[in-house]
């Protein structure tokens, strides 16, 4: 399969490849996939407590060239937005800005469910405001 | 070195030259139909075809007339198992084959089923044999036909051929199998091995593609099939068409190669594998062999990188020509049915490799796929989240995944 180039240069160049503190209340951590079926995001956020902005996103996922940029380019996309603003990040422009095969559409998916679990995990801890270790749901 | 490197060679072979050289005057000079009985051309074509025969049948230690030439594996396999089923339906409905067969075979037995046959397929142990135990248990009286192939095409295993055939023998049951990844390659005997019907193709001993034979008992016992194109009535009856001269020509100077270069060829890529294999394991953690080591083909590894998946993996080694079990690369997007079969777990599967060394591989090739391969990994697991929860101590089989 020939892959377009922004996927391969998200595949070489990952950007914001890491971790951020599970446990810290202005960070939502999601996790999404399984490992039988190949792929598995962790997508994380940091959210500026006085702005409410993204101050930060990691990821790092298992899985294949697809699934790696669209996590790439979803921490990418993050970064700058309000949660709001971040909600609406959806699967098609994931996949037109990757021109991703219709084979590799899940990619996509999986990574706006990645996003919406990272943020659903912050909201959760704000509302609680309790700091809890569960980021691995 | 020259890259891309090419390590498929279960999926295909590079021809050798001097099988080139031997079917280029077949294309050309030497164009008669094997066929024509009244004049040279003919007599011409039909002597290298005679010779063609006794270099196969020389290699796996048959005769010369009981050489069938094919169009390839996929052919030979359907016109084995359908060509018996039809033949011999009287007698019996039931055929025994492998969870791990090719698709030519089963898709084959799933054709027969919908026609009425009952057919088992006979699950693999964890190394990728089938258990001796439960084929015998398998047999019944309406038993005629056991499919089982010699070598796995992704995972290298060898089955016990000798005894599955001694088994079909004893009971009066025919015995095929698919010989492509093996003949050539390692010691195949059609007397020692207790095979009665045997496929074989070119392109998998560094020939032609387009070719095949299928090897039919004559003796002991008479082995009878029923054509599964109607035509003049080549090949004995049993495969009718034009016969395919210079194929058939590089077909059998590919057998008459592998025949004189078996013993020094085989040390060889079983070196080299060995090589690849122990570079790999010295420099990653978490690698897994699947099927058994001991049990092998010399120029097999199957080897899965865990928690890195299979398609990103192969992205980043894209100057090597190599596949993967992973849904990923997969028209279906499910993971390598053979793999599955072993009861590995799917994730496992994801993150599987198959090297195929052949007899154009250096050892510095094999260096250069090591290095790179070990350098690819470590990268992809420092992106992958799986790895990361394994070095937390977290136990993965505990979590509740959210399968999609």
């Amino acid at each position: 399969m020939a892959y377009s180039d922004k996927v391969l240069d998200h595949y070489n160049n990952p950007r914001n490849v890491g971790s951020l503190d599970k446990n810290a209340d202005n960070v939502g951590t999601g996790m999404v996939g399984a490992p039988e079926c190949g792929d598995v995001m962790k997508l994380q956020i940091q959210v500026d407590d006085t702005t409410g902005i993204i101050s930060d996103a990691k990821f790092k996922t298992f899985g294949c060239g697809s699934a790696i940029a669209s996590s790439s380019l979803a921490t990418e996309w993050l970064k700058g937005k309000t949660v709001d603003e971040a909600l609406q990040i959806s699967n098609t422009e994931i996949v037109n800005e990757l021109s991703l095969p219709p084979v590799k559409i899940h990619c996509s998916v999986l990574a706006e469910d990645a996003i919406k679990a990272a943020i659903n995990d912050y909201r959760t801890k704000q509302t609680k405001r309790v700091p809890v270790a569960e980021a691995v749901a | 070195m020259k890259t891309p490197i090419y390590l498929d060679n279960h999926a295909t072979t590079q021809m050798d030259p001097r099988v080139l050289s031997a079917m280029l005057p077949y294309f050309t000079d030497i164009y008669g139909n094997a066929a024509s009985r009244n004049h040279e051309f003919g007599w011409a074509a039909e002597q290298a075809v005679d010779k063609a025969r006794k270099q196969i049948a020389d290699l796996i230690g048959a005769t010369p007339r009981e050489i069938i030439f094919t169009s390839g594996a996929t052919e030979s396999n359907n016109l084995a198992i359908k060509g018996i089923a039809e033949m011999y339906a009287e007698k019996g409905n039931h055929i025994i084959t492998e969870a791990t067969e090719h698709k030519a075979v089963l898709d084959t037995c799933k054709k027969l089923e919908k026609l009425g046959f009952r057919i088992t397929y006979l699950p693999v142990m964890a190394d990728g044999l089938i258990d001796l135990e439960m084929l015998k248990e398998a047999f019944t009286d309406k038993t005629i036909l056991v499919s089982i192939m010699y070598a796995n095409n992704e995972l290298g295993v060898i089955q016990p051929v000798k005894e599955i055939g001694a088994m079909c023998r004893e009971r009066g049951v025919l015995f095929h199998t698919d010989g492509v990844q093996a003949v050539g390659k390692i010691p195949v005997n059609v007397n020692a091995d207790n095979i009665d019907v045997m496929s074989i193709t070119a392109h998998k001993l560094y020939g032609p593609k387009g070719v095949g034979a299928l090897y039919v008992r004559r003796k002991g016992p008479r082995v009878q099939l029923t054509a599964q194109m109607d035509g003049g009535g080549h090949e004995r009856g049993m495969r009718s068409g034009t016969l395919n001269v210079p194929g058939i020509v590089g077909l059998g100077e590919a057998c008459a190669i592998c025949h004189a270069e078996m013993a020094e060829e085989s040390a060889k890529l079983r070196a080299l594998r060995d090589r690849l294999r122990n570079k790999l394991e010295a420099e990653l953690d978490e690698v897994f062999i699947n099927g058994s080591m001991e049990h092998r083909l010399p120029h097999n590894l199957n080897m899965s990188f865990a928690y890195v998946e299979g398609e990103s993996l192969l992205m980043g080694i894209n100057d090597i020509a190599v596949s993967s079990g992973s849904a990923c690369t997969s028209a279906t997007l499910e993971p390598s049915y053979v793999l599955k079969a072993l009861g590995v777990g799917d994730d496992i599967a994801h993150s599987s490799i198959r090297f195929g060394i052949g007899r154009f591989n250096t050892v510095e090739e094999i260096d250069y796929v090591a290095d790179k391969l070990i350098d690819v990994v470590k990268k992809l697991r420092e992106l992958s989240p799986l790895y990361e929860m394994v070095k937390e101590g977290i136990d993965l089989s505990k979590i509740e995944w959210a399968a999609h």
